[in-house]
């Protein structure tokens, strides 16, 4: 389906003081300048349970972090609504945010994830790794087209989870 | 010498970052001692040396993604030391309590409804399929609704008074960098009477369920400890500036109104073989006795009143519950939050009626000196920041004392009383499991900072014997 003319958000989010926990926010700095119109750009430190009520006024949202150990440079997939029991106090994951939208907002928002690949987490740094600057640099150059041609579901037929998991995902979109 | 066997819960859940829980059995399977080990921030003396002072108090907010703006402030008034400038005008200084007060009014609301009051709503052993946030939201709705209005009301005064939701500047050594403009102000007065309506109502619900379930919570995973907080000088609670007040566990003062720039002489930080985080004291009484709780029950117990009227009669609600005694029961936590929450309300509706807040003097400078200490009543305790800085306005020291490091032996002392109480065999109950994470929850610890990527959480517990053999294993999620 193409999502052209739809209230889009891209909402990136980790601590950029983390090293790699910081690929979110660097790609919505990186993507902000280029802002279309219908397009909003947000990052945080994480996700939490108020981002519920912001997704409800979008009809797309793609939520960008950092991945531990998924396929570089980076994979893009739905988000399927979630129940299940959190676990962090003060975060949530996306299909959480997503259901909580639902459940209490009645959004029908279509969600999807952007997972890019890093490799330094946990110590304080300014900088991402080499490797994971790269993968930011693919992934931005996908994220950038999708935005503008958002054919969202196709993405995820070629570079979701399990399409790519294991081998390096080609950052050109698929043609509409 | 008798066998030890090791019970390991591997981390907690819904509790930040990653926490093990050890709990050591003797060989007639009674516990001796249970161990939470805490994965905390490493590096932060060498990262913060070297740097340029006025940067620290947004660099200090990448420590952690859940109380950056306790970070931000807490560092703000170390520096406010080293220019001098720690007399701050009106300005400054309610702008700057504007900001804590968000804070602490968006992480309470956030951990009672989100963390608590799953456990409080459905009890301690619900299936865990509906014992969260989002069984709330079916089953309450209106309430689960309440609680996301009120976190992101919370974050909407951070983002307007520190300028931006990450790595905010809005604080500066001496000052504050911008006001609050009329049209920012009228932002959040829209809502200000909606959100006292709540936090009342959430005030209400914490007391409600206490004293519903007192013979229940009395006893659990509770023990007599110290507590030790900041104070005005005249008593009052005070969340953003006071001195130092610690009392015993009958209430009884272990110092009163000592000067934080000098805490160096008053507390002391003792080391175990098992635990990458300290275990802060009391010097005077020693490492075995010293040690304290900090946080909302803590708070409840040093002040003499608190200078809000609502939270002062909510204040006096709690305490009668204990004959005006000392309350050392760990489930209080979460009635104590709510007054603080409520508390909060009162001085955010009060300054934003305050015209101080447009006023234009931000930055006050004097005599420069090269060391500072800042501290700060954080959601979760007192929260100290410590700097040397040197003549080329370097940082050549930087040490911390974080809420949860302060709780570390109090929450020992809480999961070794519930795998005490509930604790049979070597079996890792359901009910044994949700019974430790309250307890660990009650604290709203924060054990490691928000590093979180796609992938990180999970849930593993095992049974291991003294050899790291593992004798049984179990995983949530």
């Amino acid at each position: 389906m193409n999502h052209v003319g739809s209230r889009i958000l891209v909402y990136g989010y980790g601590n950029p003081g983390r090293g790699d926990d910081g690929l979110g926010p660097a790609l919505v700095a990186a993507l902000e300048p280029l802002a279309a119109a219908g397009l909003t750009c947000e990052s945080d430190y994480q996700l939490a349970i108020e981002d519920a009520a912001t997704l409800a006024e979008y009809d797309v949202v793609v939520f960008v972090d950092a991945d531990m150990s998924g396929p570089a440079p980076f994979w893009f997939d739905r988000v399927e609504p979630s129940r299940e029991l959190g676990f962090s106090s003060h975060s949530a994951t996306p299909g959480q945010v997503v259901g909580l939208a639902r459940e209490m907002f009645g959004a029908q928002v279509k969600a999807y994830a952007l997972g890019i690949r890093g490799y330094r987490f946990g110590e304080l740094g300014d900088s991402l790794s080499e490797q994971a600057s790269a993968n930011l640099a693919l992934a931005l150059t996908f994220a950038q087209r999708a935005v503008r041609e958002q054919h969202f579901e196709q993405y995820t037929r070629q570079f979701g989870v399990d399409s790519g998991r294991g081998r390096a995902c080609d950052p050109q979109p698929a043609e509409a | 010498m008798s066998v030890i066997k090791r019970v390991v819960i591997e981390p907690v859940t819904r509790v930040e970052g990653h926490g093990k829980v050890t709990i050591l059995l003797d060989e007639a399977g009674k516990v001796v001692q249970a161990r939470l080990h805490v994965v905390e921030f490493r590096g932060f003396e060498r990262f913060i040396q070297g740097r340029l002072f006025w940067e620290v108090p947004v660099l200090v907010q990448r420590l952690c993604g859940i109380c950056p703006v306790s970070h931000h402030l807490a560092a703000a008034k170390a520096m406010d030391r080293i220019v001098g400038g720690e007399d701050l005008t009106p300005t400054a200084e309610k702008i700057r309590r504007l900001m804590h007060y968000g804070q602490m009014y968006q992480s309470h609301a956030l951990h009672f409804f989100h963390l608590a009051s799953p456990d409080l709503l459905f009890g301690f052993d619900a299936d865990p399929a509906i014992r969260n946030v989002i069984g709330v939201a079916g089953k309450y709705p209106e309430l689960a609704v309440q609680a996301v209005m009120m976190r992101k009301y919370g974050q909407e005064i951070i983002k307007i008074t520190a300028g931006k939701k990450i790595h905010g500047t809005g604080a500066i050594p001496g000052g504050m960098n911008k006001n609050l403009s009329l049209a920012e102000r009228d932002v959040l007065l829209k809502d200000v009477d909606q959100q006292m309506t709540w936090a009342k109502s959430a005030v209400k619900i914490a007391r409600d369920y206490t004293t519903a379930h007192l013979k229940e919570l009395l006893p659990f995973g509770s023990f007599e400890s110290n507590h030790l907080s900041l104070v005005r000088a005249d008593g009052a609670m005070d969340l953003y500036h006071g001195n130092l007040r610690a009392v015993d566990a009958q209430g009884k003062s272990i110092f009163d109104q000592i000067d934080y720039q000098k805490y160096v002489d008053f507390i002391a930080e003792d080391v175990r073989d098992w635990s990458y985080m300290k275990f802060p004291f009391i010097k005077k009484l020693g490492p075995e006795t010293g040690w304290y709780r900090v946080g909302p029950l803590a708070r409840l117990n040093t002040a003499d009143f608190i200078d809000t009227p609502a939270a002062e009669s909510a204040r006096k609600e709690f305490r009668a519950v204990t004959g005006g005694k000392t309350n050392n029961v760990t489930m209080a936590y979460h009635w104590a939050r709510m007054v603080e929450l409520l508390h909060s309300m009162e001085k955010i509706q009060a300054l934003l009626n305050d015209k101080d807040l447009q006023g234009q003097d931000l930055v006050v400078k004097g005599q420069r000196r090269e060391e500072g200490v800042g501290v700060i009543e954080a959601p979760r305790g007192t929260l100290f920041h410590h700097y040397r800085v040197d003549r080329n306005d370097q940082v050549v020291m930087g040490n911390l004392i974080v809420s949860t490091t302060h709780n570390n032996e109090p929450m020992n002392r809480a999961v070794t009383k519930v795998a005490q109480d509930h604790l049979s065999g070597v079996e890792i109950t359901e009910g044994l499991l949700n019974r430790i994470e309250v307890a660990i929850r009650a604290y709203d610890p924060c054990l490691s900072c928000a590093t979180h990527a796609l992938g990180q959480m999970a849930l593993d517990v095992s049974v291991v014997d003294p050899e790291g053999k593992v004798l049984a294993e179990k995983s949530r999620g």
